[in-house]
Formats: C-alpha cells, structure tokens, sequence
C-alpha cells in the first residue's frame, strides 16, 4: 500500500494558515476593543475565502522552496561532485566542517574538507555581492527580463509537477500538457536576451536556440502523444497510478512493474529523452551556449545573481525533466515496499512516495550528468538532422507501435 | 541575416594564447577567415643577437612553454653545426629521451585543450593528469617541470640521475595502459566523431604549397618526418615508425587527432629504445668555444612540425644573425582554407586539432 509523506499538501498548508490567521484574529479583537471598527476587519479575516487565498499563497511559497532550497541545492552538489569524480578530482569541499565558528577552524582561514554541499550557498553569496553590469547600447528592459521570464517558466513547470501522490500544487486533468508548455517558453526568453545584449555571440547563441527549439520539441510532443494514445489521460497523477501495478502478460502476473518504459512504449520514451537532454540544455546539445566559440553563448553578458538565476536555471530545468520522465515512463513515485511506522494514532511512513520518486529523479539526474560529461557537443547542423531526420521519425513510429497495440488490446 | 565578421579572440576560449581569428560568418557558415597575430611577438630574433649563445638556451625554451626542449634542442643543434663540435653520444642519446618526452607532455597538452574546444572538459583533466607523469619524468632529469633551460651547446647540462629508466619504464607503462581509456572517450564516441570527420580538409598539395609541417601534413597523408628522412642526434638507430594517415584523402581534423593521439604511443616506444640502446656511461657533453665564427643550420621535427634554426656568427661570443622558422607560423596561414565553408562551431574543432602554440607563431 502506497504512502505518501504528505498526503494532502494543501490540507497541510490549509491547517498551518488557520493556526497563522486565529492568532492575528485574537490580536484584533483584542484591540476592537478600543476601536470597533476592525471587529469587522478581524471577521473578515478569518472567512473561509481569506484562507483559502492565503493558503494558496503558503503552498506555493513550500513548493518554490522545496524546489530550490533542498533540491535545486542538491542537484548542483550531486552535479558538480560527481563529474569531479568523473575527472578523477576531489571537486567542491565547502561544507558545514568550513563554517569558521568549529574550534578547528582557524578564524579567517576556513577548512576546505567535507562534502562540499554549500559550496553552492557560498557561490551565491559571491554573486549576489558582484556588480550587475548592462552591456551598453543594450536593451536594458528586454535584458532584464529575459532571466526572470526564463527562471519563472521553469518555476511554472512544478505547479503542477508531482512529486507523490499528495505533494503537488495543482492537480490538473491536463497536467502534462502544462509542463510541456511551460518548458517550451525558456527558448523564447534565451532569443531575448541574445537579442537584447548587443553582443554577437549572445546574438548567435539566441538564434541558435530558436532553431533548436523547433527540432526538438516537435518529437517531445509527439511522443507524449504516443504515450497518451495509451494512457488516455494527461494527468500526471493518473499516469502514475496506472502504472502501479506488475505486468500482466497472456494471463501470468510477472513481477516486473508495469511502468510504460517496458513495452511498445521504449521508442517514444528514448526520444522523449533526448529531446529532454536538448529541452535542458545540457551536452551534447548545449550549443546555444558552446562555452568553446561563443564565449557563454547567450549568457555572455549576464554578471552577478543574474548570471546565477541563467546559470542556476538549468539545473531546475535537469530536476523537472527527470521527474517528468520518471513520472511518464518509469512508474512515478511507486516503489516496492513502503514501511510505515505508528506512532499513537498517526502512522509515519519511513520509506514513503517521495522517497522512491526522489531515488527515480536524482538517478536520472545522475545518469545526465554522466552523460554530459563524457561527450563532447554536437554541433547546430547536427542537432538539426538528428532532429529532423531521427526524433521526428522515431516519435511517429513510436505514434504508431502504440496505436497499434492499442488497437489489438 | 546580412554576413558579420566575429572576432574570436584575442579573448577567447577557442584561442589557446593570445591571437585573433576574425571569422566571417553567414548565419552559421564561415565565408571568410583572417588569422591576426603579434600579440605576443617579443622580438626573438633581435634579443639572440645580443646575448652570448650558451644564455640563449633559456630564451629558446620560452619560444613555446609547453615543448621547450625540443625548442632549445633546435637551437643547440645548429649551434654545434657552425661551432663544428660533436655533441657525445650518450649526450645524443639522452636528448633523444628528452625530446621525446617533451613531445609526449606537449602532446598531451594539445590533447588536454582539444576537449574543452569539442565541449568535453574530462578529456581536460584526464590529459592533464598524464602529463604530469612526463613533467615528473623532465624534472628528474632537468631539475624543472617547465622552461627546463636542459639542452646545451655541446650536449646536456646533466646526466640522467639513478634510476631513470626504471621510473620511465614504470611512468610509460602505466602511461599506455591508461591510453585505452582516452579512445574510449574520443576514438569510440560517435559524437566526437561527428565533429572532427571531413571538418577542416587539407589536400596534400594545399598543404606542402602552404608549408604545412608536421603532425599536420602527415594528416594530409604526406610521409614526413624529420626524424627519419634527415635524422639528427641518434634517431637513425632508433626503429620508429612516422606515424601518417593512411585512409587517403585529405586530411580532416580527425586525421589530424588520429595522427597525434599516434604519436604518443610512438615517442613512447622510442624513449623505451633510446632508454635500452644508451651507452650507460661517457661524457655528456663537450666543452665548447665561447666565439665562432660561420653559420650553422638546424631542423628538427618539433612538436608542432618543423622547427628550424639558422644562425651566423662574425667571431664574436654572440650570434650576428639568428633565423627562426616556426611550423606553427606557416600553418596558421593556411587555416583561412580550412574554416571556409565549414560552420562556426567548427572553428574550434579545426584550430584545436591543428595544434596552435602562439609563443612559437609570435616569435
């Protein structure tokens, strides 16, 4: 039986606002007393419509947080550790062990061992301190608002990402669709800002990702296509509970899950990671920044938090593909054994959904961060033919293949 | 999109030094090219003629920082030829082991930036890791890891220290066994594949008219080696093979990495060799005259291709006159050829594997 940490987000949040809004309502009327106006006011405040708003407010302020605090910063730890590994180097070192108030630690000269993981806090904190420098002659409104249409799109992305079958934003009946839109609006928000720099190769990189943009998301779609040709449902919540169940093959019960990854729909799921690795711009298709001819690509001119949030971006974009494609083809958060433990009356899960879902997203992860580091880039005519000419090909076989067995039942 | 020239350089990753390649580009083709250099010209030639020729051994390791020896190697040489002395043959043998070594450390280097042009930044480190193993190897024998100030007029400035062929022995085979780890990362991967074939052609012909040398015309299928048509030192006793690209055609960028990558395994073998055929002791240099008089003429088979000196001198304790020719100078000339026609992306691709050295090129 499958359990969730959180098994309703929003009642959890729900329950947080009423405690937050019934002591700002005593702090009123204790003061109505003197002034009975705000009697009204303090009424007002504890309607249901208010707590409903508020509580928006609060699970999506948990959900941004939970997004980029905890896994933003441990994708980039898992990231940069691990292709140091790759290359036979410590990497980054900065931990807890460095603050400088531990007893061996000399004031001033902080000790670089542990297992790095604010390494990356200390790398914002230095952005954060460097100057913002818009190039001149750029357009400084377009310049600016690229990153945070960039960064916002991909923040949109889990609203209505999953990540159990309680711990989600919004629950909608065309969930998939939504992320795949959202994912689709950062090229648009890459051209601007290489357009709007005033630099040739920010100019190149923009229009390099315009191109891309096409190749790749075509096939992307087209294989959620095929997925839904068996599905029936771009809702990723039910995606997930039909596959929560073991292979049913000629009568016999293998024990093997019956995720969409085993079946006629490998094809559809080996394109729709491709084009996921171009979507989040990672080598071997990272050419709209190929730091090798283009400096940074369109990223050249960005400095201080700025360059962060474009930099940082893709790592958001990484942590939503691999849930994206867990939850589409690899079973989602369903897992072999959820333990439970009770405690009085509650039971708390020790190994609960987002357990499984989080081993599914950072194995991926893991696996692109492999990747990326062991190949070189391909280069834009490239990435156009395979594109063209493979993805698209392969997406409406895989369209067919489902069809197909579809058909037959 | 009207064509525009884009500089790439003097600031630049592609640009391994400092020089500028102007690229014409139409949308993501290359029509036009225009290699601009002198950035890091010293006046070489010039400053020879005023110091005294044992003192420029050190200048001559600064032509390029990553193959030194083979640099002041060149320079001694053609020293020794208008002196008229005779370097002593445990002299020779030991310059061969440390030209060799030094070509597998400037090798590796071009390996170690060849990655990060094709945006494989492991090969970097892996590349870099290995050639400490050779810079390990020159600093037991010179006393530096770089800039080694090792050749002299008349032989080398000290024997080889107790136990150097053991330790080569064990660097290098170690060394070859972790080879096979780099073609699984370059040879075996289809994407580094799709970049380097048929990008950057060179015919033969182009090549010689142009004075490519080199790794670079053994790309184009050319068989030249200097250390085997004109051997100096004692590379005529040593059986090595001129590694060329023999798959026809003009040679791409491939070619070029293939021929390289080759080359490694190749010194390898021929320190090995020199290592077994040394005589285990004599004299390692010979006194020399500090004033000469005549010319003397050197060239050798560099890193990078063929290095040549010429150098007179009037009787005095200093060259009159001192000629450099840098193969890298020569092939930088002809790269406007290759890029056209290819994509931007592949300027990297293409100037990465012709191996560009812009101490040598600058002079």
């Amino acid at each position: 039986m499958s359990a969730p940490l959180i098994p309703d987000l929003f009642g959890l949040c729900k329950v947080l606002t009423t405690a937050i809004i019934w002591i700002v309502q005593q702090l009123i009327f204790a003061l109505a007393g003197p002034v009975p106006p705000l009697k009204g006011l303090g009424d007002w405040i504890g309607s249901d419509a208010v707590i409903t708003v508020l509580t928006w407010f609060i699970v999506v302020t948990v959900v941004v947080l939970w997004v980029t605090v905890f896994n933003l910063f441990t994708i980039m730890w898992v990231e940069r550790k691990l292709y140091s590994r790759l290359q036979d180097r410590y990497g980054i070192m900065i931990s807890v062990w460095s603050l400088p108030f531990w007893p061996f630690n000399r004031m001033g000269r902080p000790t670089h061992r542990g297992t790095g993981y604010l390494q990356n806090l200390a790398d914002g904190v230095k952005l954060i301190q460097k100057e913002n420098i818009t190039p001149r002659n750029a357009d400084s409104a377009m310049f600016h608002i690229s990153p945070v249409l960039i960064a916002s799109s991909t923040l949109m992305v889990f609203a209505v990402l999953p990540w159990s079958s309680g711990f989600y934003v919004a629950n909608l009946d065309l969930g998939v669709l939504f992320i795949l839109a959202a994912f689709s609006l950062a090229p648009l928000g890459i051209l601007i800002s290489g357009w709007s720099a005033n630099n040739k190769y920010t100019l190149v990189g923009g229009l390099r990702a315009a191109a891309m943009l096409l190749s790749y998301s075509i096939p992307m779609v087209l294989a959620v296509i095929a997925l839904v040709v068996f599905t029936g449902s771009l809702n990723p919540l039910e995606i997930v509970r039909q596959q929560e169940r073991p292979i049913v093959l000629f009568g016999t019960t293998l024990p093997i899950p019956a995720w969409y990854v085993f079946g006629p729909q490998f094809l559809g799921f080996l394109v729709f990671t491709v084009a996921m690795i171009a979507e989040m711009e990672r080598v071997p298709f990272d050419i709209p920044e190929a730091e090798a001819e283009l400096v940074e690509g369109w990223t050249t001119e960005y400095s201080g938090m700025r360059f962060g949030i474009v930099f940082a971006f893709k790592w958001l974009r990484m942590l939503a593909a691999s849930a994206l494609i867990s939850i589409l083809y690899l079973g989602g958060w369903s897992g072999p054994v959820f333990a439970t433990v009770a405690v009085g009356s509650i039971s708390i899960p020790i190994l609960p959904e987002e357990f499984w879902f989080l081993a599914r997203v950072y194995l991926l992860s893991a696996f692109f961060v492999w990747l990326s580091w062991s190949v070189p880039r391909v280069r834009i005519d490239q990435i156009l033919n395979i594109g063209w000419k493979r993805l698209i090909p392969y997406s409406l076989v895989a369209i067919l293949i489902a069809a197909g067995f579809r058909a037959i039942g | 999109m009207p064509e525009f020239w884009i500089n790439m350089g003097p600031q630049h990753p592609m640009t391994h030094g400092l020089w500028n390649m102007k690229v014409k580009v139409d949308g993501e083709t290359i029509t036009d090219a225009k290699p601009e250099i002198g950035y890091l010209h010293r006046g070489y030639e010039k400053i020879m003629e005023v110091r005294e020729f044992q003192k420029n051994v050190v200048l001559t390791d600064r032509l390029c920082y990553v193959s030194s020896i083979t640099w002041s190697h060149a320079y001694c040489l053609a020293v020794e030829k208008m002196m008229g002395v005779e370097t002593p043959e445990r002299g020779q043998w030991i310059r061969v082991v440390a030209l060799e070594l030094q070509r597998v450390a400037s090798h590796l280097m071009w390996l170690a930036s060849y990655g990060p042009d094709l945006g494989l930044l492991t090969g970097l480190l892996w590349a870099l890791r290995e050639r400490e193993l050779f810079l390990d190897l020159i600093q037991l024998m010179s006393g530096a890891r770089m800039n080694q100030n090792y050749p002299r007029v008349g032989g080398v400035r000290n024997d080889l220290p107790e136990n150097f062929e053991a330790m080569c022995k064990r660097s290098i085979e170690h060394f070859l066994e972790k080879l096979t780890g780099y073609e699984s990362i370059f040879h075996d991967s289809k994407v580094f594949r799709m970049r380097t074939e048929g990008v950057g052609l060179l015919t033969a012909a182009d090549a010689i008219n142009w004075g490519v040398t080199g790794p670079n015309l053994r790309a184009c299928g050319v068989n030249v080696d200097l250390r085997r048509l004109d051997p100096y030192e004692t590379y005529g006793e040593i059986d090595f093979e001129p590694q060329v690209w023999h798959d026809g055609g003009a040679g791409d960028s491939y070619a070029r990495f293939i021929v390289r990558f080759n080359e490694l395994r190749e010194s390898c073998k021929i320190i090995l060799q020199a290592l077994e055929k040394m005589p285990k002791s004599g004299p390692y240099r010979v006194k020399t005259p500090r004033r000469a008089e005549g010319d003397g003429y050197a060239k050798t088979e560099d890193s990078r291709g063929e290095a040549l000196f010429y150098v007179i001198g009037d009787g005095d304790d200093r060259p009159y006159r001192v000629k450099i020719r840098s193969p890298v100078f020569c092939t930088m000339a002809a790269t406007p050829m290759l890029l056209r026609g290819n994509k931007l992306a592949d300027v990297v691709a293409i100037l990465g594997s012709v191996d560009v050295c812009v101490g040598e090129m600058d002079k």
